[in-house]
């Protein structure tokens, strides 16, 4: 199990660079798989282009308080990359005026950020109609002074999307580090109190499922089942839904593929699924990503490939929805990971 | 030529034995797919039957593609090995039973 991100460890996948040669290289390069621009040519959809704006995605931080094992993020505690409160002024200002319906706060874990919680009271004010926050649920766990979040959750009705790779504390502890799965346990118990993820509930809680090792999702819905059936009879947890979200091949999880010899397989396996009808609705058409020193991607992932949006506004400063809407989509081998099967999104699958 | 019996690589090939017999591969391959959809048995139970007849049937490309298979269903490690238990204890007792004949004949032969 890693204890220091890539960039602690100063390895050559910290380089964005290296990743995408990596994912143009060998099987791509020789023509043995398709690029993924070919692929969806194949089907007259290149270039992707964006359509209306739906999700605005804020990635507040790099820091994290868990090293887990295939972060496309590359979070930890070691990441010292923070949005200040300068930039979420100006992520404020674009929140009120967006016709986007959801807000999504991503990291690291969002509520390391100094500013986290001013941040989410300005923004709940704006009345975007859904506003996640993605927390690992450890960190409600890990330090006294963020045992009330799940009232504060509450409190701005916050909706909550939370990572649960398996419903057994060792395929979690696996991926995500010692103790995590009784920690992980105690904090859905929490919010769960307070009425998060019960049947009723307006207050949202679901979970994101990724799998542990180098294989892609099951059915997202047979998988909700199980998990909702394995955390209730051991544990009585609630909750909403399950996404099932495939690895991206980039970062910590490009890393473990190629170290354990199974690169090459999974993009094949990635390749085999790709769904047309899934690229359709592929995430970066509706959404926008904007990282902790306020620049604009396509997706999360695009972000961590330093992948910068095919523009003329660049940064959140200069934001513009319209002349955002229709740019096309920058792509590369990665990308495969959102078209795979049922697709990938960071609300599960869209196919 | 391959210099070895089996090559993993060649499971990804498994769909070109239709090139070779049009017809019969693709009913092969619909009577396939159809089998192991959701019906009196969940998918997952499938899987992990095929997970054990692959074993018994000692097939390293079914043994690759049905620990993914069930990987991907959520299915863990211990419920895959007692899975294999299963397999192995009938392919045992499908030995050790006709230790019966064995016994039948050496009372015959010899009683």
């Amino acid at each position: 199990m890693a204890t220091k991100s890539l960039h602690k460890r100063e390895s050559d996948l910290a380089n964005s660079n290296r990743q995408l040669e990596i994912l143009s290289n060998g099987i791509f390069q020789n023509g043995e798989l398709p690029t993924f621009k070919n692929k969806i040519a194949e089907t007259n959809q290149f270039p992707l282009k964006a359509k209306k704006l739906e999700i605005l995605q804020i990635n507040v931080g790099y820091m994290c308080n868990q090293v887990c094992e295939h972060c496309h993020v590359d979070a930890g505690p070691d990441r010292k990359e923070i949005m200040t409160r300068e930039t979420m002024q100006q992520c404020l200002d674009v929140i009120k005026n967006t016709g986007a319906h959801t807000l999504d706060l991503t990291g690291g874990a969002p509520e390391m950020n100094p500013d986290f919680r001013w941040f989410v009271e300005e923004a709940a004010k704006a009345g975007v109609k859904d506003f996640i926050v993605r927390s690992n649920l450890t960190i409600i766990r890990a330090n006294k002074k963020y045992y009330d979040l799940p009232e504060f959750f509450k409190k701005h009705n916050v909706h909550v999307v939370s990572s649960m790779p398996h419903w057994t504390r060792g395929k979690t502890d696996k991926q995500r580090g010692e103790g995590v799965f009784d920690m992980s346990i105690k904090a859905l118990q929490e919010l769960n109190a307070v009425g998060y993820g019960m049947p009723d509930s307006s207050l949202r809680l679901d979970l994101v499922y990724n799998p542990s090792g180098a294989f892609l999702p099951g059915d997202q819905m047979s998988m909700e089942k199980d998990f909702k059936k394995a955390l209730m009879e051991d544990f009585n947890i609630q909750f909403h839904n399950l996404f099932a979200i495939t690895n991206l091949p980039i970062s910590r999880f490009l890393d473990y593929l190629i170290a354990s010899e199974n690169y090459e397989d999974y993009m094949y396996a990635l390749v085999e699924a790709y769904n047309p009808a899934a690229v359709e609705n592929v995430m970066c058409t509706n959404t926008l990503s904007v990282s902790w020193d306020g620049y604009l991607f396509d997706c999360d992932f695009n972000q961590m490939l330093e992948l910068p949006v095919n523009s003329k506004v660049k940064h959140i400063s200069e934001y513009n929805e319209d002349l955002l809407e229709g740019r096309n989509i920058v792509i590369s081998q990665h990308c495969y990971g959102c078209t795979a099967g049922a697709g990938s999104s960071c609300q599960g699958t869209v196919a | 030529m391959s210099k070895t019996y089996y090559d993993p690589a060649d499971l990804r090939k498994f769909g070109k034995i239709t090139e070779w017999s049009e017809e019969l591969g693709n009913k092969f391959f619909d009577y396939y797919g159809k089998v192991f959809e959701e019906g009196a048995l969940s998918a997952r139970e499938k899987s992990l039957i095929a997970l054990a007849v692959a074993h018994t049937e000692q097939c390293p490309y079914c043994i690759d593609a049905y620990t993914k298979d069930g990987l991907q269903r959520g299915v863990t490690k211990e419920e895959m090995m007692e899975a294999i238990h299963v397999g192995a204890a009938i392919k045992s007792g499908a030995t050790l039973v006709h230790g019966v004949q064995m016994m039948n004949k050496v009372n015959k032969l010899d009683g």
